[in-house]
């Protein structure tokens, strides 16, 4: 169901129902690398709540999730790693570059670190910040939810 | 990835405990006069006897033996939920209990030691605020203290008692976290949220002061970055008065629960002889039985005025770390009190013109202000030739920053001693011989940070 | 040196090739490489029970040694630190390992070979423990480069 069939009406009306399935309960792989998986998981915690976007489930299995937030630096160690647990994840599945370090490499522009996780997996959001806030944070999941919603981002 | 070895390298000696290492033909502590053979580990699966039902006399006993050549090599991490960070562990099992482990770091590598060489000294606290980053004012404040060793000056007492406010506070922090991932891992969920629930207040003090809830750049060489804010009595006295009471919530939920001390008691034990040994330091140090804490060894910053206790537990089990941990947040509480009630009047950074920038409305009158702010900011202050090594006290240990300068504006050398790196050393010896539910516990109790490890 | 510590100026008595100094108020010995296991032995029996670190310096041609091995010693009993340096050159770099004594310098050693490529004889794992296994050079060398990438804007560093 890659496409929207152009004037058929209840095409339309089912993709729309499963994006909308999709973005209320959008389940996050566990990939926080660094600080700002600190700041994930005040994010998830009481005060930032991230349940009531359905998304407070951080699945550990990467066979179980939809989203993976890459929070925090990607060195080349852990690179292999990263495109591994992505491509164990099934369809359809979206990446939020979390940080600077992963959206581009932050302030460590050197030998050890993957200049931005996009040179890996294709991004969907990038998040910036070093680190950024609960709020930040949600503010990109939830752009993700309307880039979905109104079909922009099509898997 | 596994590693093909000898029959002589799987067949182990019964009472002493070898780290796994892949691909040698040896045993790699041959026994010496000195140290290394002598840490043996002397509860002989006392422990698993009883897990196993092989002491009491009833239905439930355990009777199969598993053969050598059956163990299995299963890896875990460096994804893994309970592994606190991108943490690899290789673990031999036999059925159920870990025979060697092995801890293979490297994932958060940043380059962080390299990376210091090109930033000058005053942009070296962005860099290593981010080693540590669930302390992060504890980095800095190690950082600036070996640049100022090197500079040969002395902070004012307001900038000292402001520092030990500021990384009290974060030992608080930090200790919730490690409570809360503590509680998480062994099964309490509910800890996770109290303990992100108290640090929710802190960080948010921090933010008023600082500007940002993480990785602040706030203790730099010289001083602060800024004085506190109008009002920052208020906000601590909010903070002291909370968290107690909220403390004697968790005590109520964990210190007497028999389901978190037959999880916790007896797990992951390191002896006080084994700790010294391995360089352990910090809470694992203490909850071994030794009374040892840099703030009392070689005092800071100043930390000396105020009275605090060191809490020490006696088995170095994961719940004697857990009681240092709590013990240790209510000892914080009372430094922070203390600061709060004997802050000097100020100033918050040194007078040297040299090295700490103007305020700005001077640079508008004077030229030499001028100056002196355009130089900082674009080359930034020059440090005498010299070497020195300063340590402080961080929720994990003994933080110590090896710092060469050879005359220039950045650190010819820079190297962070991290509390996590060589607390890891000692992983296979507090899991050996225990049972793979023990592993995520013990873990936890260590309290790695990877980003300490890696850097 | 006047004001050594009782405990230190036994050391410092007992090997006449150590110099002791006074590094900004540390106190540090510089021992020959071929004396460093039996320093380390010495003072270890004099009650530094701890070693805290052990990391090394490239100094390239500013010093007739290229690499300088400093091991950060910690005794509980007297809270006393002491700095021990060696030096080893570019051809080869190599001294003994501490491990044998204090196994808790494993980690700090293996670092050490994989940052600077010194090998420490002795040592039970001496492989790779922060870079990948095939990563090629040692990244804390003075000749090898930071590594980074072009970035627009930003005044130029050697980009290698």
């Amino acid at each position: 169901m890659a496409t929207t069939a152009p004037g058929n009406l209840l095409i339309t009306t089912v993709e729309r129902a499963a994006n909308w399935a999709r973005t209320r309960s959008m389940f996050p792989a566990t990939f926080g690398l660094a600080c700002c998986a600190i700041e994930m998981m005040a994010t998830g915690a009481g005060h930032y709540d991230l349940a009531r976007f359905g998304m407070e489930v951080f699945r550990a299995s990467p066979r179980q999730a939809d989203l993976m937030i890459v929070a925090g630096r990607v060195s080349q160690k852990m690179a292999p790693v990263l495109r591994q647990v992505y491509d164990q994840m099934p369809d359809p599945k979206w990446v939020v570059s979390m940080g600077a370090c992963a959206s581009s490499g932050g302030m460590f522009n050197n030998y050890a670190l993957v200049q931005g996780v996009d040179q890996i997996v294709a991004v969907d959001i990038y998040v910036p910040g070093c680190p950024p806030g609960p709020q930040s944070l949600m503010h990109g999941i939830l752009t993700l939810h309307d880039k979905i919603m109104s079909g922009e981002i099509v898997r | 990835m596994t590693d093909e070895r000898t029959a002589e390298e799987t067949a182990e000696s019964p009472d002493t405990v070898d780290l796994w290492v892949a691909g040698t033909e040896e045993s790699q502590f041959s026994p010496t006069e000195e140290g290394a053979q002598e840490i043996a580990r002397d509860d002989s699966g006392r422990r698993l006897d009883e897990q196993f039902g092989r002491v009491v006399d009833d239905d439930y006993v355990f009777d199969d033996e598993i053969a050598e050549d059956e163990r299995m090599i299963i890896n875990m991490g460096p994804q893994h939920p309970s592994t606190h960070g991108v943490l690899r562990l290789q673990l031999e099992l036999e059925g159920e209990i870990i025979r060697r482990s092995k801890p293979i770091i490297g994932y958060l590598h940043t380059g962080m030691e390299k990376t210091a060489e090109q930033l000058n000294f005053s942009q070296g606290g962005t860099n290593v605020t981010r080693m540590d980053y669930l302390a992060p004012f504890h980095n800095e404040l190690g950082y600036s203290l070996a640049v100022e060793r090197l500079l040969g000056i002395e902070v004012p007492p307001r900038a000292a008692a402001m520092r030990v406010l500021l990384t009290e506070l974060n030992r608080v922090s930090s200790h919730l976290v490690a409570l809360a991932t503590n509680g998480m891992d062994v099964g309490a969920i509910s800890m996770m949220l109290y303990g992100f629930r108290e640090r929710e207040s802190i960080l948010a003090f921090f933010e008023k002061t600082t500007g940002l809830r993480m990785n602040h750049n706030f203790i730099r060489p010289g001083g602060l970055a800024a004085d506190l804010p109008v009002g920052w009595k208020d906000d601590v006295a909010a903070i002291l008065e909370d968290i107690p009471a909220r403390l004697a919530q968790y005590d109520d939920l964990l210190k007497d629960n028999p389901i978190w001390i037959s999880r916790t008691q007896g797990v992951g034990v390191i002896s006080a002889e084994e700790a010294i040994a391995y360089a352990i330091t910090g809470p694992p140090l203490r909850a071994a039985g030794v009374k040892w804490d840099l703030r009392k060894a070689f005092p800071y910053s100043g930390i000396e005025k105020y009275e605090f206790d060191v809490p020490v537990g006696s088995r170095g089990d994961v719940y004697d770390r857990y009681r240092v941990r709590v013990d240790e947040i209510h000892e914080s509480l009372k430094i922070v009190e203390q600061v709060m009630d004997s802050m000097p009047k100020g100033d918050y950074r040194v007078d040297d013109r040299k090295v700490t920038p103007p305020p700005r409305a001077r640079i508008d009158e004077s030229m030499e202000a001028l100056i002196h702010h355009f130089k900082l900011f674009t080359e930034g202050f020059k440090v005498p030739p010299g070497e020195t090594y300063v340590a402080v006290e961080s929720p994990r240990g003994e933080l110590g920053f090896y710092l060469v300068s050879d005359g220039e504006s950045t650190p010819y050398r820079m190297h962070t001693r991290g509390p996590s790196f060589t607390n890891l050393q000692a992983l296979p010896i507090a899991m050996a011989d225990s049972l793979m539910a023990d592993t995520v516990a013990t873990i936890a109790s260590m309290d790695p940070v990877m980003g300490d490890v890696d850097r | 040196m006047t004001d050594l510590q009782p405990v230190l100026e036994a050391l410092d008595g007992d090997f006449e090739n150590v110099v002791f100094e006074d590094s900004l108020g540390q106190i540090v010995a510089r021992v020959p490489n071929a004396e460093w296991t039996a320093f380390a032995v010495a003072a270890k029996d004099a009650g530094f029970e701890v070693c805290v670190d052990v990391t090394a310096v490239d100094w390239m041609r500013q010093r007739p040694e290229r690499f300088e091995i400093v091991a950060n010693l910690l005794s509980m009993q007297h809270q006393l630190r002491l700095r021990i340096t060696t030096t080893t050159g570019r051809e080869d770099p190599s001294v003994d390992s501490l491990c044998p004594l204090w196994p808790g310098a494993n980690f700090a050693e293996r670092e050490a070979f994989d940052m600077f490529g010194i090998t420490f004889d002795g040592h039970p794992d001496l492989t790779r423990i922060l870079m990948p296994d095939d990563w090629e050079g040692h990244p804390l060398r003075k000749d090898f480069g930071v590594g980074s990438v072009p970035v627009q804007f930003k005044k130029s560093h050697q980009v290698n």
